[in-house]
């Protein structure tokens, strides 16, 4: 019965939307092509790595993905942490850091990290976005900027094209219209650009299983470990990201445990099959899905039909001049940037937009995204303790007791002010610190309260009594609470 | 005459005063109804992952829709499309057979309509019934 379901589930998933699939997948696939050059040379590896780890993560994630409809392959959030690495250790070193990435995201998917993406801000997934697009338009800064008016010329062509097609006809993607119109200019023209072949060769090849030639050992992995869990990172929050995005657009949900497994193993693969890691890319997905594509036929069709074009087009898209694919990259990344972010930024609260500019700015001078999320994350979590240890007590004296009354979360952040709110002078006979509007949460709270009682013992004759505890809060001070065990006297901390 | 009215909004101050002029057609026509059309664009889709309190206006202004309808005892349906605003609203329409679209002149952002083009100019020149632009 539950096989039953199972297959009819994959049978659904592959096979219920075939037209709209094929179509969008070999829309995304057009798209594809100058995006994953583009990355490859970012990374400063070959056009073919790029091309080749493309077409293998669209395949792979196609059955081991856990969004259908969604769009994997190379791409430069992940390229732009590989850059290091490939400068200074070279090509087997980053075929190793991919499948290290691969074995990484494998083990997050398997022990189910994906659920702690929710710590993930939103303002840190704004501050990601728009990160990753400045990085991407300044890669394609060299590309054009010095070298003659002709460069400009050209990209400002590619522009026009990109954004003014659309308006006549959307059957065809405009950048790729864009590349092909700019590369017979350059070609009959006889303008003297740099072209993709200069930077790298395409060779018109399928992907062949190697195992990377690098020495299997610590020196080797403390080389590769630090890259491969940004690229992790990295990947993971791109493609979570894209999921949602899918899930709300399709109005299905998807597997983000599944997708991270998925990614796994897509990484593992194309690190033996000589490509770099990738991940999710928002753009691409967004193409496909408004182009029809709703199942995992849409991901498999645009990885093969990438691989087929390669294979018939490769002598020409060594011919691509630079400055073409620069003017796609820019799109790509006005795409990719979060305009409404600018004009919400004196809306939302304070603290959301410094998290969002710190997360960017991080990123900006370290070229890592990794970082920059992490540092987004921690900033958020020390914002949102602020926030919440804000702590009232309000002392009320009547004859005979005095009532303290607290309001908020009791944790270690909040603590000193817990225990300064108290004066230890009281003469009445009973003292009652009323808890019904608090909470207490660690061990830091219960120190605090064992303090202030066992100081108002000292100090003053009154009678302590604490009232108004709710279960989870009263459980934690049975536990730990030492004020009313005997001989129990005021500690130093 | 126009028992079949299509409400084209996307929850923008001219889609909420569309609604008011819709009604009020409605409310001069007995047996009239209403059907009211939010097409949600997959272009957006990142804006409002990104920006949540997106989402939640776009559903509020829904509800404040539904309930002016309610409190005039218009007889009212909602049907939610994701997809192109303009054309999935005009293939909405011409499919069903309405016989008046009511729609806002412009929506949420200006910048865009000048890059794309406005729905309502699309709605306009495509829906094969007549067309009320609020301005």
């Amino acid at each position: 019965m539950f096989l039953v379901i199972m297959l009819n589930k994959l049978k659904m998933e592959w096979f219920g939307n075939v037209k709209g699939d094929i179509l969008s997948g070999i829309v995304v696939a057009l798209a594809l092509i100058p995006e994953a050059i583009a990355f490859s040379i970012i990374a400063g590896v070959d056009p073919m790595v790029g091309l080749h780890a493309s077409f293998c993560i669209a395949v792979v994630m196609a059955f081991v993905g856990g969004r259908p409809a969604m769009i994997s392959a190379a791409t430069g959030a992940m390229a732009l942490l590989m850059v290091t690495l490939v400068k200074e250790h070279g090509m087997e070193y980053l075929w190793a850091t991919t499948i290290l990435t691969g074995v990484i995201q494998l083990l997050f998917g398997i022990f189910k990290i994906a659920r702690f993406m929710k710590f993930i801000p939103r303002s840190v997934m704004v501050g990601f976005v728009n990160a990753l697009a400045i990085l991407i338009f300044m890669a394609q800064v060299p590309h054009f900027v010095g070298i003659s008016t002709m460069t400009y010329v050209f990209v400002a062509l590619t522009l026009v094209i990109i954004y003014v097609l659309p308006r006549f006809t959307k059957a065809v993607p405009s950048p790729l219209v864009a590349i092909v119109v700019m590369t017979i200019v350059a070609i009959l023209g006889g303008f003297n650009l740099r072209t993709v072949g200069d930077l790298g060769e395409i060779t018109k090849s399928l992907p062949i299983f190697s195992i990377p030639n690098v020495p299997w050992n610590m020196e080797t992995l403390s080389i590769i470990f630090p890259t491969a869990l940004g690229l992790s990172i990295v990947g993971l929050t791109e493609s979570l990201l894209t999921a949602s995005i899918v899930d709300d657009m399709t109005d299905t949900s998807s597997n983000k445990n599944q997708e991270s497994r998925g990614q796994g193993i897509a990484n593992m693969v194309v690190g033996f099959f000589g490509g770099m890691a990738g991940c999710a890319m928002i753009g691409q997905t967004v193409i496909n899905v408004k182009s029809g594509g709703r199942g995992r036929l849409s991901t498999f069709v645009a990885g093969i039909f990438l691989m087929f074009l390669i294979l018939v087009l490769g002598d020409w898209v060594v011919k691509i001049p630079m400055v073409a694919l620069a003017g796609v990259m820019i799109m790509v990344s006005i795409g990719t940037f979060d305009w409404s972010s600018l004009r919400t930024l004196t809306k939302v609260p304070l603290t959301d937009t410094v998290v969002m500019l710190v997360t960017v700015i991080t990123v900006v001078a370290t070229h890592d995204l990794s970082k920059g999320v992490i540092a987004g994350v921690i900033l958020s979590a020390v914002f949102f303790a602020a926030k919440i240890s804000k702590l009232d007590v309000s002392a009320k004296e009547s004859e005979h007791r005095t009532v303290y009354k607290v309001k908020g979360q009791l944790f270690f952040a909040s603590v000193e002010d817990f225990v300064n709110s108290f004066t230890f002078t009281e003469k009445q006979d009973q003292i009652l610190i009323d808890f019904s509007e608090a909470h207490i949460w660690d061990d830091s709270a219960v120190a605090a309260i064992d303090k202030i009682v066992l100081k108002l013992k000292e100090q003053t004759s009154a009678e302590v009594k604490l009232t108004g505890l709710n279960d989870v809060s009263e459980e934690l001070l049975q536990r730990l609470a030492t004020y009313n065990k005997p001989n129990a006297r005021a500690s130093a901390h | 005459m126009y028992q079949k009215i299509l409400l084209a909004v996307d929850g923008s101050e001219h889609s909420k005063r569309a609604a008011d002029h819709a009604i009020q057609v409605a409310s001069f026509i007995p047996q009239s109804t209403v059907e009211i059309i939010s097409v949600i664009d997959l272009s957006k889709a990142k804006t409002e992952i990104l920006h949540g309190e997106l989402k939640q206006k776009r559903q509020q202004a829904l509800e404040e829709i539904k309930s002016c309808f309610e409190k005039k005892q218009i007889a009212h349906q909602l049907k939610i499309e994701r997809g192109d605003p303009g054309p999935a609203i005009v293939a909405y329409a011409n499919k069903n057979n309405f016989d008046l679209v009511v729609i806002g002149s412009r929506g949420l952002n200006s910048l865009q309509e000048m890059v794309l083009g406005s729905v309502s100019h699309k709605v306009a020149k495509r829906v094969h019934c007549p067309v009320m632009i609020i301005k």
